[in-house]
């Protein structure tokens, strides 16, 4: 039977779609409008055509699936090569069902440029579900890089008053990231002759290189994710980040480093990352307490949900290096769920600044009483992202302690702080904006949510509940893949291990 | 079936009422979504109720049980666990006090928010409430427990910050939230190690487990300790937070922000007894650890005797009752620690009925004095709402344990127990306990007195205005004023008795050698009449203080002001909280965010060092003046240290 590719279909559909915007010639009222619906409109289509994975993926393998190959760049050996496992393949529905909800977001917000910001987001959802298809080293270093022009000019052109600033802290600080992993990626091709993926996974790097190359791979993801204390690019670039800019990089692109560590540090440089597991644990756990204590210090919405992602992830790092099926399975669940919850947040910020051009905390308070319907999915959001159970925030968040509390009681005690950090900060965020008494004159005539706006959120709550109340259909999904993983790492460690006896 | 029903009835309920707080404009369609929210969730909670009454009936007395389950949660690795709910004895008890105070407390809301504009929201919390406490007591393994455990958590949250325009409100209810999640902190730590130990977070496997691993240790912390300790005390953190014990005890009081049925929900049936149900549940575990069971009783004692010393001096009738409750966990926690649970939980179902109506009454006499909490503006009106003022009595006659009212069998059985154990921290609980009931006497009586006799206090038109509850309210009280008479002579051979050990069969582990209870029939004479004595005595003080000698209190409290100040603010735990943790956070927090992420992070990473990068480009610039000769001196310097370093070179 013939094959669908449709990897590549869901990966260049967007682009299609950038190409018929930048076509489409008429008076510039209609360009925005047709811009708008092109948008959406690809966006929603690639969403189902990429549920296609979720219906046929196999979950008994951990095999790559959907597998794409044909030569491409035979002189250095890279070949166009997409395929998706247990580990990557929900990452490419995060990114395809974020895209249209950012689309319908800016649907009224964006007056400016329409045409250049939609096919920004288009092209950004092509580099992002490109990114987690890669099988290809030079082909992942592409999308991994690319993702960073169209979010670089979303923030610059798009943004708050301060956003030159911002775009490029985020600029430079991936920037050096890249450079470092672009060398990485050299020297692995060299010592081993292939950019194949697969290929490199099996490959055994010698330990005194292993070294070297974590710690290139490791500033780059590390920024990305981002850990403590590469972090302070985060809260300036959302701040000034027009909403969907932030959806996207919260939802999606703090999600490529945790990938990255899973896909390339992990597997491919066992024995350099059991020797880092306790610098990782460390930044982890100074991730989580820090920028929780910080988050509870913030004046501003954005900036305080921004802080709260650095501590989430800190419990994704943390989960990752535990090295242990529940702690892997626990980050990944912890950053999809991130993903909705931090995206869905962000999306709350966004409908109160668009009424009220304010992201600070002091403008608001007793909201409640003219806009119950956000309150209620304001709540829900927060109570995820506080992880109570029933939430997809707990799953994760449960697993990962799990994890970590086999591998160290420290770390599993440190981070369940966050816990009862993470309540305070989010309760106290929850009771200045929406409880209290509607005081302001400013907030007299605030409208509560529009039908569009109860259409991007529903989706997402239905989500974060299925999450939380039947989370197997998620983690059944990666359980095989994240299983080999584990196994393989303990048997390079148990040969690494047994290398000098057998030297001797 | 009729578990199912009992759970999942309330859930229903809260979903309809929950829709129908959406329900918006004109007056009469608001009504109209009032009324049906108040109708759908009474009807379907009475409902439930009479599915837990005979849910109790075939599985604590007829003999039934089993565990149904539902579908499953999470299977990762050995992890694995669906959501089902577990049918004992233990949870039958529990179910059936829950539905029956959740429903009463229900009726009597129609009642008591009658002026209040959220009565469909309102109804929801309470239902959800009921649902999430059925749920953490039906649960078949730790997580789903911890499920119910949050979920309460979460709807004490919403109903203590139910009039959310008070800021007071607000910080009660972040409080209670934030209070308990401390507790989590160490339930979920306990319950990882329990999977960690036992490969599983099922109670059936893991009590059937729990003996073979009586003596493995396990490396925590950087040290090795014995698992089971380790294990329940975490637990117990959980617990203390949930049932609020000393330390974590902050929230409870505060709680009454919420409406009074909230209160009387938290106090009696929810939330509260948690705690001490958790303890019971994992007994085959506690069991194995006597350092844990040695500090539940330490700690349980402590709280009693501890909060009962704050109730004497509070005057907010409300706070009077609350720290009541919280002494009367203490009561059931060192029950527990003597390992007699039965007696534990048996306090916990009297006290759900007295306390229950404790608090309904005092809401009916709020509502009497027109919203007026202060005993002190209150007195004088036994006459104008006599119907209150006798179910009052009856809740403080249970309360302090006078027979034939329920308190003075369960509480009886603990003291006696606390004494037979024999131990060192038993008889440390057995005092603190008499003590206690001593002051729980005196405060009851004290809160009578204040409330209904003496002179009027209140201004003329509050006087005016006093009226008894209406039907909706009073009923609901009556069926706990039955209860708050009745269950403990009833329940007294079942739950302690001779029929106990056929009544729990094995939902409660006791282990060998640990029989306080089965020796309390060969005490010493005086010591099962010591409770009832100092009962009296406590009465007696109050009518003294309260009825003869008013002036007295007054006196006593100028001579002994620092005492009178360290009990009326509460031992100071608040203000040593906030100068402990939460002012240091929020200063700790601000000095990571400007000093330590602007100053040193970005301070020499970004834009220090694009700073550097502008400064050097500036020098450079600088130098480019445009001046052939500046240029021409430039290059001719570079050629004279080239040439020279050659020289150097070739002549070295």
């Amino acid at each position: 039977m013939y094959q669908l590719p449709i990897l590549s279909l869901v990966t260049f559909l967007p682009l299609v779609g950038a190409l018929l915007i930048l076509t489409v010639r008429a008076e510039p009222e209609l360009v925005q409008r047709n811009a708008r619906s092109v948008a959406l409109w690809t966006s929603v289509i690639n969403f189902v055509l990429s549920l296609f994975l979720w219906f046929r993926f196999d979950r008994t393998t951990a095999d790559f699936q959907f597998v794409e190959k044909s030569d491409w760049l035979p002189v250095i050996g890279a070949s166009y090569h997409m395929g998706v496992d247990g580990i990557s393949m929900l990452f490419v529905l995060l990114s395809t069902l974020l895209t249209p909800i950012c689309v319908l977001a800016s649907w009224r917000t964006v007056k400016d440029r329409v045409k250049e910001y939609m096919i920004a987001f288009l092209v950004m959802e092509t580099m992002m579900v490109g990114m987690f298809s890669a099988l290809d080293l030079v082909l992942f270093f592409i999308f991994f890089e690319g993702v960073l022009i169209p979010m670089f000019l979303i923030i610059g052109v798009w943004g708050g008053p301060r956003r030159v600033y911002a775009a490029f802290k985020f600029f430079l600080y991936t920037l050096v990231g890249s450079l470092l992993m672009l060398l990485a990626i050299l020297a692995m091709y060299f010592i081993s002759g292939t950019t194949d993926i697969p290929q490199l996974l099996a490959y055994d790097f010698p330990a005194g290189v292993q070294t070297w190359l974590w710690l290139a791979f490791f500033v780059s993801f590390a920024v990305k994710m981002p850990m403590w204390p590469l972090h302070t690019w985060l809260p300036d670039a959302h701040v000034e980040a027009p909403t969907a800019g932030s959806v996207i990089l919260a939802g999606v692109l703090l999600k490529f480093g945790a990938y990255g560590f899973l896909r390339f540090s992990v597997p491919m440089l066992p024995d350099a990352t059991a020797q880092f597991t306790p610098l990782i644990f460390v930044l982890s756990v100074i991730a989580v307490v820090y920028t929780s204590l910080v988050a509870l210090a913030q004046e501003d919405m954005k900036k305080l949900i921004a802080y709260s992602s650095v501590a989430h992830m800190g419990f994704v790092t943390a989960g990752t290096f535990s090295l242990t099926v529940h702690g892997i399975e626990g980050a990944i669940f912890q950053a999809l769920s991130h993903g909705i919850v931090s995206a869905a947040l962000f999306l709350v910020v966004g409908v109160v600044y668009d009424r009220m051009h304010s992201r600070e905390i002091a403008t608001y308070g007793g909201l409640v009483h003219r806009m119950p319907k956000y309150a209620l999915f304001f709540m829900l959001f927060m109570l995820a992202g506080v992880g109570l159970p029933g939430t997809s925030g707990f799953v994760g968040e449960f697993l990962v302690i799990t994890g970590t509390f086999r591998a160290n009681t420290w770390v599993a005690a440190l981070i369940a702080t966050g816990l009862i950090l993470g309540a305070v900060y989010m309760l106290y965020l929850y009771w200045r904006v929406i409880f209290g008494k509607l005081t302001k004159d400013s907030l007299k005539g605030i409208l509560d949510l529009s039908e569009r706006e109860v259409l991007i959120f529903a989706p997402l709550a239905l989500l974060v509940i299925w999450m939380g109340v039947y989370p197997m259909s998620f983690l059944e999904v990666m359980h095989v893949s994240v299983t080999k993983l584990v196994n393989d790492f303990e048997l390079a460690r148990a040969a690494a291990d047994m290398l000098p006896l057998a030297a001797r | 079936m009729s578990a199912a029903a009992a759970v999942f009835l309330p859930l229903i309920g809260a979903l309809v009422a929950g829709a129908l707080a959406f329900v918006h404009g004109r007056k009469e369609t608001k009504a109209g979504a009032d009324r049906a929210a108040q109708l759908v969730t009474c009807t379907l909670m009475v409902l439930s109720a009479l599915a837990g009454i005979f849910l109790f009936n075939s599985v604590a007395l007829e003999g039934g049980g089993g565990t149904i389950t539902i579908f499953t949660w999470v299977d990762s690795g050995s992890l694995e666990f669906a959501w089902a709910l577990r049918l004992d004895t233990l949870s039958a008890v529990m179910v059936a006090t829950v539905t029956i105070t959740s429903a009463m407390i229900h009726i009597y809301s129609i009642g008591y928010m009658h002026h209040d504009p959220g009565k469909p929201r309102f109804m929801a919390y309470l239902s959800l409430f009921t649902f999430f406490m059925l749920m953490l007591v039906t649960a078949d393994n730790l997580v789903q427990l911890f499920f119910g455990w949050e979920g309460v958590g979460l709807c004490s949250y919403l109903l203590i910050g139910f009039w959310y325009d008070r800021p007071s409100a607000n910080r009660a209810a972040l409080k209670a939230f934030v209070v308990n999640r401390v507790g989590d902190f160490g339930f979920i730590l306990g319950i990882v190690a329990i999977y960690l130990l036992f490969d599983t977070v099922r109670f059936e496997t893991i009590f059937a487990a729990a003996p073979s691993q009586a003596q493995a240790t396990m490396n925590v912390f950087g040290g090795t300790f014995h698992a089971m300790t380790v294990i329940t005390l975490l637990l117990f953190v959980g617990a203390m937070g949930k049932s609020a014990q000393i330390g974590l005890h902050v929230w409870l009081p505060d709680a009454m922000e919420g409406p009074t049925p909230v209160s009387a929900l938290i106090h009696a049936a929810t939330m509260v007894t948690a705690g001490i149900f958790m303890v019971a549940r994992m007994s085959p575990l506690f069991e194995l650890s006597e350092t844990s069971l040695a500090v539940v009783t330490i700690v349980g004692a402590s709280t009693a005797i501890f909060a009962a010393t704050i109730g004497c001096v509070q005057n907010d009738i409300k706070r009077v009752i609350a720290y009541s409750t919280c002494s009367q966990l203490g009561y059931m926690f060192f029950a527990c620690g003597v390992s007699a649970y039965s007696a534990g939980i048996f306090h916990l179902m009297t006290h759900a009925y007295f306390k229950s109506l404790l608090f309904l009454g005092a809401g009916s006499v709020i509502h009497a004095m027109s919203d007026e909490q202060d005993m002190r503006r209150m007195g004088g009106i036994w006459r104008m709402i006599p119907v209150t003022y006798v179910l009052m009595w009856i809740g403080s006659l249970a309360l302090a344990g006078i027979w034939p009212f329920s308190g003075f069998f369960s509480k009886d059985v603990i003291l006696e127990a606390a004494y037979a154990a024999g131990s060192g921290v038993g008889a440390y609980a057995f005092w603190m306990g008499v003590a206690a009931a001593f002051l729980t006497a005196f405060y009851s009586w004290r809160l009578l007195f204040m409330t209904f006799h003496g002179k009027p206090r209140m201004d003329e038109t509050t006087l005016a205005h006093v009226h008894e509850s209406p039907k909706v309210m009073l009923w609901p009280l009556f069926v706990l004023a039955a209860g708050a008479t009745l269950a403990g002579l009833l329940g007294y051979e079942a739950f302690v008795g001779h029929d106990a050990g056929g009544f729990w069969r094995d939902s409660i582990l006791v282990a060998q050698g640990h029989d306080a209870l089965a020796r309390i029939h060969d005490l010493p004479g005086w010591v099962p009449w010591a409770p009832t004595i100092v009962g009296a005595a406590g009465i007696g003080l109050a009518v003294v203080f309260y009825l003869l000698a008013p002036h007295l209190p007054a006196k006593l409290a100028a001579s002994f002001a620092a005492v009178y100040r360290f009990l009326l603010n509460k031992w100071y735990f608040d203000e040593l909280y906030d100068r402990l943790f939460v002012r240091p956070a929020m200063a700790i927090g601000r000095g990571f965010w400007k000093v330590g992420d602007g100053l040193v992070i970005d301070g020499f990473g970004p834009d220090g060092i694009a700073a550097r990068t502008v400064a050097i480009a500036r020098w450079v610039a600088a130098r480019q003046t445009g001046y052939i000769y500046h240029y021409a001196f430039a290059m001719l310097s570079g050629v004279v240290i080239l040439v020279s370093w050659y020289l150097f070179q070739t002549a070295g």
